[in-house]
């Protein structure tokens, strides 16, 4: 497989890659770059030299997973590239084949898919009440902290409908509509997306000595959402 | 440059906002941290501005959270949103109102893919009829919810009970705004203002009476980086890049933040909490954290709503000072109360330094 040629089937790449001059305006105007040891100039010249062996290397590094997506790269570039959407065309890329779980970053796309993904497709949101444990998001404070342990009259006295039937805020989406989620995931790829992320995942979780006869690996999930080997920040 | 000239450079920014008949599609974001806001929006709409808005309980996620974190392909994501065109269309509608910021900037983005590469498309069209049986137009008009109120703001202030106006000194609030990046640094001619000058917010905070502060980190991402708030070991990221943007405000001693994003605002209140847990440092006046607030609540406060029934109790950060400076009567003990008037606890902290 060449890698490039995979790359160029993704429209996003064909948007996101016009003619880079390595300017390194992105790199100026981008958060991940001011935080994480990241140069998103970097990622445009490596993937318009179409060198296969670099992009391979790519596609299994930390790097591409320390984008923010933020676009700000966009608004930028004096040539038209969004190096934003250059990474996007990576990952997918780097999840199709399996790559992403070279890196401590990759890896951490099981933890997403379990909750995220899994909450899209069985609950119509990306996010719900239930994920804010203050265990797992101490950020949210004691206030955050409030509102979980007191989720149905918090919302009830915002107006919101939390899994009520009907419209408003939170309310629960009709099984119906979920049914037309879920055929969608069926036939565009999303299945298909969650499947390699939960088959590369567990191939790896085998590899660094996980054990779980049910192969749900949730000591796995724990360790990938909260390691970080301390390497990646600008130092 | 002339005043004419002027005027000319200025149509460049400027973009069409329908005038009624919307369909509304909801933020998850908000829902979870604001969904007093999307209400105070709703009525807003249909109770002072006496606009027809239209909300279809069959409406999902964009999953564009999913998207942004990579876990949804670009295929299903399109589809998905195809999908929320097409219960538009059935219900006869023909402008989007989106709350969100992130499904506003993912609308623009697959429209124009579709403008763009045409087979995309026809390949969603028949995803969507394959899964669904259902079809779909185009929206004629897209619109964030702040492109709204944007465009209402003088009615607005017309109703106005307060003014962003410090009482006890007399002079204008001095707001600092923070716009989210995809509203407007993908697609430009998408937000009012373009990405160099939104002026989305700045036309409410100028028309309800405070004033604009500029800051030298105005324009930063809050830190939200999807994945890198997402996930628990990467939220150094989210957190350092709001904390950029406090250090470059704080000198301006703002009164407030106003937002138009979902999780900015959540993030912007939270961040100030974890930095005075980890280091004691504060951003606001007199040891305290600078009130964050969304637009619909800014503009609920100065139409006179209840700060409760907006849902500022829902914020770490404490808004009080705010509401003492602006005049605004409330009472503290329902604060914590339900619906019923009875109290339903009491975080066990609230604030940051204050």
């Amino acid at each position: 497989m060449e890698l490039y040629q995979e790359l160029t089937k993704d429209v996003r790449f064909v948007e996101g890659l016009n003619s880079c001059m390595n300017c390194g305006v992105c790199t100026a105007i981008c958060p991940a770059a001011e935080f994480y040891d990241y140069d998103p100039r970097i990622i445009a010249s490596i993937v318009q030299s179409k060198d296969e062996k670099r992009i391979e290397e790519l596609l299994k590094s930390e790097t591409i997973w320390y984008c923010g997506e933020c676009m700000s790269c966009k608004t930028r570039c004096p040539r038209g590239n969004t190096t934003g959407l250059i990474i996007m065309a990576l990952r997918s890329l780097s999840q199709d084949l399996g790559y992403f779980t070279e890196s401590e970053k990759g890896r951490q796309q099981l933890a997403i898919k379990r909750v995220v993904g899994e909450n899209i497709v069985y609950r119509g949101y990306c996010v719900l009440p239930e994920n804010l444990v203050p265990e797992l998001h101490p950020e949210q404070g004691p206030v955050g902290e409030w509102i979980y342990e007191n989720k149905e009259a918090v919302y009830e006295r915002v107006g919101a409908n939390y899994n009520g039937e009907g419209e408003g805020a939170l309310r629960k989406i009709p099984q119906e509509s979920l049914d037309e989620i879920y055929r969608i995931f069926e036939l565009t790829g999303g299945f298909e997306r969650f499947d390699k992320i939960e088959y590369f995942s567990k191939k790896k979780a085998k590899g660094m000595g996980f054990i779980d006869p049910e192969e749900v690996y949730p000591d796995y999930v724990n360790h990938i959402y909260s390691t970080n080997n301390g390497k990646h920040s600008r130092q | 440059m002339k005043a004419e000239g002027k005027i000319r450079v200025w149509q460049d920014y400027q973009k069409e906002i329908a005038d009624d008949h919307y369909f509304y599609v909801r933020s998850c974001i908000r829902q979870n941290f604001f969904p007093g806001s999307e209400q105070t929006f709703l009525k807003i709409l249909r109770t002072e501005l006496g606009k027809d808005i239209y909300e279809n309980p069959h409406h999902t996620t964009c999953s564009g959270i999913g998207y942004h974190s990579d876990v949804v392909p670009f295929d299903t994501i399109q589809t998905i949103v195809a999908r929320q065109f097409a219960l538009m269309t059935e219900a006869g509608y023909k402008n989007l109102a989106a709350s969100c910021i992130t499904s506003f900037g993912i609308y623009n983005e697959i429209i124009e893919t579709w403008k763009e590469f045409p087979s995309e498309l026809e390949k969603v069209r028949n995803f969507l009829k394959s899964a669904t049986g259902r079809e779909f137009e185009v929206p004629q008009n897209v619109a964030h919810a702040s492109d709204i109120v944007y465009k209402f703001r003088d009615d607005i202030a017309a109703r106005k009970k307060f003014s962003l106006i410090n009482q006890h000194t007399g002079e204008p609030l001095k707001i600092v705004e923070h716009i989210g990046c995809h509203y407007s640094k993908m697609f430009p001619s998408k937000g009012v203002g373009g990405a160099e000058f939104p002026h989305v917010l700045v036309g409410m905070i100028e028309s309800w009476g405070g004033e604009v502060i500029d800051y030298p980190e105005r324009r930063h991402c809050c830190g939200f980086g999807f994945r890198q708030y997402l996930v628990m070991s990467n939220r150094g990221y989210s957190v350092s890049n709001s904390r950029k943007k406090f250090e470059s405000m704080e000198p301006y001693i703002p009164d407030a933040i106003l937002c138009n994003c979902p999780g900015c605002p959540m993030f912007l209140d939270r961040w100030q909490y974890v930095i005075e847990e980890m280091e004691g440092k504060t951003f606001g006046e007199n040891g305290a954290g600078i009130p964050v607030l969304t637009y619909e609540e800014m503009a609920g406060l100065v139409l006179g709503y209840d700060p409760w029934d907006l849902g500022l109790q829902m914020h770490q950060t404490n808004v009080e000072p705010l509401l003492n400076k602006i005049g605004i009567q409330y009472n503290p003990e329902l604060k914590y109360a339900g619906k019923d008037g009875k109290m339903i606890g009491k975080p066990m902290m609230v604030g940051c330094g204050w």
